[in-house]
């Protein structure tokens, strides 16, 4: 799911979203070994300092004096080993980055992916605002993570452990006393964390939903304005943000307890190690300089759980953010490839569709025994009211989605099976939706087919009778067209379309047709470049003009998702069906008029 | 009162390529954690004093140890032995210290985060403050993907500086602590911390000087990533039936790869400091000991000496890490927050001094007047010129013209979206720059050619939040014949319509706003070409209702169509042929058909607008 799952992570660790984690990102694994050795030697260089304070105070300071020539040898060798270690750490940190980086950027290339093989009713229940935080936003979590968290949790839990081994090597019977006082850390900590995690799972979802508010404030900036509703939408986004506020404040609860409750059992620690130490130090064989040691390697522990308080709270929000982006990864993908595809004829092909039915997830039936046999070459239209099923149709018939009963063959091969290659090349759909990338013109339409040159796109334009109308643009075929494709009219944004179109030169076309009216120039300029683009192809209009539907072969009238008509127009019109009721309703609101 | 705190007027950042270093980032970086102690003086107190306490909590740990170790331990283990008392008085006093030290980082962290956020959240308001207040003209320069980032990421990154902003603050009382208590063992002592901490300082300064392209380049392809995702989300549809999945991959990926690169630059930076950073206290350290050794040996110093000495020196490497991570995340902070001040820095739209607003829902007859409008965009194209027309109270006029004669423009200077470039728009006497974006809603309602529907209830997007009964709320659905498929959806009214409005049809949608805006009773409908995709038959019962008398008085709504439709053309009192940017003919349809240029579009008109069912779903 993308947006709006109700399901809580109520007991949810963040082992498991580790595990899908690390399942859904190979890169993790590369040289991970030898990475791990080197952060683990870069831990051990952390603890050269006390270990020469120590020794010095063993060896050097003895009862006999001091001895200052094995001093300074102590001493310098260790400025070799750290000096050593900056090296190291340096290699060792940047590999790490590295892993980190390629982890992300494969993370969000596999999101990004995934995101675009869900299907339309998937995008079209989620805002886009959600979908492109999922990509950038969530994985910048994780970003922050990986450059300190990742890294501290490696470094801490050596130096912990390292910590440990010493202590016992110093006393087995105070190492106890620590690891007893700990240890009810653990049962804290854990409990904390689940309910951390909670908030900053809520703390995403209020910031999606931030960023979804002002999405809409933006791309709805002049509905807002023209309703004077300028006020109430200031304070829905600042109401957003505000809660946005509210739930980081939750969150900071437990980023500001946990910390120092792991200090506070550290102290704890100290002290009952001193009490203990100096109360059956005797009995334990406890030296006076080993207690003071001891003292001294328990606050060596302190620094790295602290740390590890400090960067648990980064680890979560990071958590938060990838469980989102892996319920993304693990949402299904509905259309599925074929395992052994087959390429569809060239040339016109063909339409049979058997039985279908269809119908969404939640809803009811849409489609319901649809079975028709389309000509190849053939120009069929279809027509219908709203909710008839038209546009479904039309989506089948180009593989937006599958049928849920039923099989559509085209070519005489089932749809399902048809290699996805050979189907974005051989059938076509021109949506209404006239949608276009923010670029020039020309490269809009050269998105229609994978490779084609400047000269092609220029060949199709030729080909539809657009040359006039892309001269008379600001800048030709390298005019901008905006955000969305906002810059060019509705109209034009179809012969961008319909030139795209051509250029993949299809064997069966679906034209969903615009239902905003277009200026007259260029509607003149479309009616020719459509029929141009029909010509020697199969074509299936879901018609909004009448002059479609009388122009072609067979007309198709849908109504509550079955076909209640089918045949040519006049057909169709003196059966005084349906249609012939659409019909004298077209005829009734224009042409007496004039 | 927000967003004049934030704007030091200086819009820093060149936004394309080439990314110029305006300022050193230190001097950016303190003005922007200067902002924020401003805004929020009491937040940051807090959190500082509890990071001061817990400085002297630390340094009176050591203390506290140190005095346990002569008074306690040495006379417990090697000497005669102590009372039970001096035990557990020793480890009393070891967890009163501790407990005062906890609590300080509760303090520090609880008030820290508090400030924090509470920036963030002032300059989030501020900064979709300024998106709401912002001329038209801002939002067609500049994809929505990016101004969501200035909104999100960039508050998210501009405060990241400010997490360890107390904690370092706090150095300074450890650092004069600890510089006394090592003076008072030996000045030698205190000579390697003050050859130590400028050392430090200086490496801190330089790796802030050097991170800053490379993280300002990475800021910057955040905000690129963000809008190619937006807008490939956004064209999911024609992505799809493009087949063009490998395409978009292949630009997001490309620069994510970029995106990778800079991260990286950072990076390579990053690994080369910081282990220098972090290994120079340790040799501190290390110089502290045998120095130490010698003293010791010569008899200046004892060993308890030594060991404080090195205590409170490696106390001194927490802050000091923490301060060398305020100075790495400053430089991306600071190129967040210049972004965040380029959006603080664009003008306002103006807005009158005393706006004027005409009161709402009685009898109201006001005229429209277009006085010598001109309007020409920022690139210097004229649309409008000497635009001159009325429409008398209770009018219907169609405005008629080719594409690119500017009805649209006109449209847009009626509801006050632009203001016009020369002369005036007058509604009710009063020029729309006097009665401001407010005032005009206030009479005038416009649907537009692109409909917008919020994700929410039916409800919601035809109250916009006001509180409306459903008496009226079906009054207005029945005008706009939108009565029929909202009852029939599934929740009726609270039915959540997506983004958009994609689960309903064109005509659906055009209803709704039209709904919508007869809601608000306008005393001016303006429909530009808003009825376009909605069936004839229906339409013309539509335009039907919007003649009806919907005032108490007995008035009608003035109304202005623009239309491609003769059927709704003919429907008009009067037609305006707008030719060139200028009113060229006005008079009824049949009139008008004498004049050349109109008939021919007339014909065209009824040629193309042959509408089959214009409902599509």
């Amino acid at each position: 799911m993308i947006e709006g799952d109700p399901r809580r992570i109520d007991g949810v660790s963040a082992l498991s979203v580790l595990r899908r984690g690390l399942a859904a990102s190979p890169e993790l694994r590369v040289g991970a070994g030898q990475t791990v050795l080197m952060a683990m030697s870069v831990a051990g260089g952390k603890l050269l300092v006390p270990l020469l304070i120590q020794a010095v105070m063993d060896l050097s300071i003895t009862a006999d004096g001091i001895r200052l020539g094995r001093a300074a040898v102590l001493c310098s060798s260790t400025v070799v080993l750290v000096v050593g270690s900056i090296f190291l750490g340096k290699v060792t940190y940047f590999r790490l980055v590295q892993t980190a980086e390629n982890v992300l950027l494969g993370l969000r290339v596999r999101t990004f992916e995934h995101i675009h093989k869900l299907s339309l009713a998937e995008h079209s229940s989620s805002r886009k605002g959600v979908l492109t935080a999922r990509v950038t936003s969530d994985v910048e979590t994780l970003t922050q993570f990986a450059q300190w968290g990742a890294v501290a949790w490696v470094i801490d839990s050596v130096q912990i452990v390292t910590v440990l081994i010493i202590m016992v090597v110093y006393s087995w019977q105070l190492t106890l006393v620590v690891l007893l006082l700990h240890l009810p850390l653990l049962p804290i900590f854990r409990w904390m964390q689940a309910r951390q995690l909670m908030a900053y799972e809520e703390l995403r979802t209020r910031v999606s939903d931030t960023m979804g508010v002002v999405s809409e404030s933006i791309h709805g900036v002049e509905v807002i304005r023209v309703h004077g509703h300028r006020e109430p939408m200031r304070r829905r986004v600042h109401q957003s943000i505000d809660a946005q506020f509210d739930q980081q404040m939750v969150a900071a609860r437990y980023f500001s307890l946990v910390l120092p409750l792991s200090d506070l059992f550290g102290v704890t620690a100290i002290a009952t190690v001193i009490g203990a130490g100096v109360w059956w130090g005797e009995a334990w064989g406890v030296s006076s300089g080993q207690l003071v040691a001891f003292i001294f390697l328990c606050n060596l522990l302190v620094t790295p759980i602290t740390s590890l308080g400090e960067v648990l709270d980064q680890t979560q929000t990071a958590l938060a953010g990838w469980w989102k982006i892996l319920d993304v990864l693990d949402t299904k993908v509905d259309l599925v490839d074929p395992s052994t595809p087959v390429p569809l004829p060239t040339g016109a092909l063909g339409v049979r569709v058997e039985g279908v039915e269809f119908c969404y997830r939640t809803g009811g039936l849409v489609l319901q025994g649809i079975d028709i046999d389309l000509s190849a070459g053939a120009s069929v239209a279809v027509v219908g009211e709203t909710g008839s099923g038209k546009t479904t149709f039309a989506r089948l018939l180009t593989r937006l989605a599958d049928p849920t009963s039923g099989q559509v063959l085209v070519g005489g091969v089932n749809l399902r099976d048809v290699s996805p290659a050979s189907r974005r090349r051989s059938i076509r759909m021109v949506p209404q939706d006239g949608f276009l990338f923010d670029t020039s013109v020309i490269d809009n339409i050269r998105y229609g087919r994978a490779g084609a040159s400047e000269e092609n796109a220029v060949a199709a334009i030729e080909a539809l009778g657009l040359t006039d109308w892309v001269g008379g643009l600001v800048d030709g075929i390298h005019t901008r067209v905006g955000e969305r494709g906002e810059g060019l009219s509705v109209g034009e944004r179809q012969l961008v379309a319909l030139a795209r179109a051509h250029l993949a030169d299809p064997g069966l076309l679906v034209l969903d047709e615009a239902t905003s009216a277009v200026d007259p120039e260029t509607e003149t300029t479309l009616e020719r470049a459509m029929e141009r683009l029909a010509a020697g192809r199969t074509t299936v209009s879901v018609a909004h003009r009448l002059s479609t539907a009388e122009r072609s072969d067979l007309v198709l009238v849908f109504d509550n998702g079955r076909i209640v008509e089918s045949g040519p127009h006049t057909q169709l019109v003196d059966q005084g069906g349906i249609y012939a009721g659409l019909h004298a309703s077209w005829l009734g609101g224009t042409r007496q008029m004039f | 009162m927000l967003g004049v705190r934030l704007g030091c007027g200086r819009p820093a950042l060149s936004s394309e390529s080439g990314y110029t270093v305006p300022e050193s980032v230190v001097r950016r970086g303190v003005r922007l954690v200067w902002q924020s102690l401003r805004l929020h003086p009491w937040a940051h107190t807090a959190a500082i004093m509890g990071a001061n306490v817990f400085a002297l909590a630390v340094v009176g740990f050591t203390v506290v140890i140190g005095r346990i170790t002569d008074e306690v331990i040495i006379p417990g283990l090697d000497g005669d032995g102590v009372t039970r008392g001096s035990v557990v008085g020793a480890v009393m006093v070891v967890v009163l210290v501790g407990v005062v030290r906890t609590a300080s980082i509760m303090v520090r962290r609880w008030f820290n985060m508090l400030a924090t956020v509470k920036t963030q959240r002032t300059w989030r308001w501020a900064v979709t403050d300024r998106f709401l207040d912002v001329p038209l003209a801002y939002y067609r320069s500049r994809p929505a993907g990016q101004l969501l980032a200035h909104a999100d990421a960039d508050v998210e990154v501009a405060t990241s500086m400010l997490k360890p902003l107390a904690f370092s603050l706090s150095v300074v009382v450890l650092a004069l602590a600890a510089l006394v208590s090592l003076l008072l063992v030996h000045p030698l002592f205190a000579l390697v911390a003050v050859v130590m901490f400028p050392t430090l300082t200086f490496l801190n300064r330089q790796f802030t000087r050097k991170v800053e392209v490379p993280a300002a380049a990475g800021q910057e392809a955040v905000g690129t990533l963000s809008g190619i995702a937006h807008e490939s989300f956004d064209g999911v549809l024609v992505v799809k039936t493009l087949g063009h999945e490998r395409v978009e991959l292949e630009r997001f990926s490309s620069s994510a790869r970029a995106l990778r690169e800079h991260r990286l630059a950072v990076g390579r930076l990053r690994s080369k400091y910081g282990p220098v950073n972090y290994a120079l206290p340790q040799l501190g350290i290390i110089v502290l000991l045998i120095v130490g050794v010698w003293l010791v040996d010569s008899g200046s110093v004892s060993i308890g000496d030594v060991v404080r000495a090195m205590s409170l020196f490696s106390i001194l490497t927490l802050p000091m890490e923490i301060l060398g991570y305020l100075f790495q995340e400053m430089p991306r902070s600071v190129v967040a927050m210049d972004r965040i001040n380029g959006v603080m820095a664009e003008p306002v739209e103006p807005r009158p001094k005393a706006p004027l607003t005409f009161k709402h829902g009685t009898e109201r007859a006001v005229e429209v007047e277009f006085d010598a409008v001109g309007f020409t965009h920022p690139d210097g194209l004229a649309v409008l010129n000497g635009l001159n027309f009325s429409l008398e109270p209770g009018e219907s006029v169609a405005l008629v013209g080719a594409t690119g004669s500017g009805k649209s423009t006109a449209v847009a200077l009626l509801a006050g979206l632009v203001p016009p470039t020369v002369g005036e728009v007058r509604i009710g006497g009063v020029p729309t720059t006097v009665l401001g974006p407010g005032g005009v809603a206030a009479s005038v309602a416009t649907v537009l050619q692109e409909t917008f529907l919020f994700a929410d209830t039916v409800r919601a997007n035809l109250t916009l939040g006001r509180d409306v009964s459903d008496e009226e709320l079906v009054g207005v659905l029945t005008a706009a014949s939108a009565d029929g498929f909202v009852t029939g959806l599934e929740n009726g009214l609270e039915s959540v319509i997506g983004e958009r409005g994609v689960t309903l049809s064109g005509g659906q949608r055009q209803r709704l706003a039209i709904a919508r805006a007869l809601l608000r009773c306008p005393t001016v409908l303006v429909l530009d070409d808003a009825t376009s995709a909605i069936d004839p038959l229906i339409e013309e019962g539509i335009l039907a209702a919007l003649r009806r008398p919907t005032f108490a008085a007995g008035n009608r709504m003035t109304l202005l169509v623009v239309a491609h439709r003769l059927a709704t053309i003919r429907l008009a009192d009067r037609v305006l042929f707008l030719n060139d940017g200028s009113i060229a003919a006005s008079g009824t349809h049949e009139e008008l058909l004498d004049v050349e240029g109109y008939a021919t579009l007339a014909r065209a008109y009824e040629m193309a607008g042959s509408q089959l069912r214009g409902d599509g779903n």
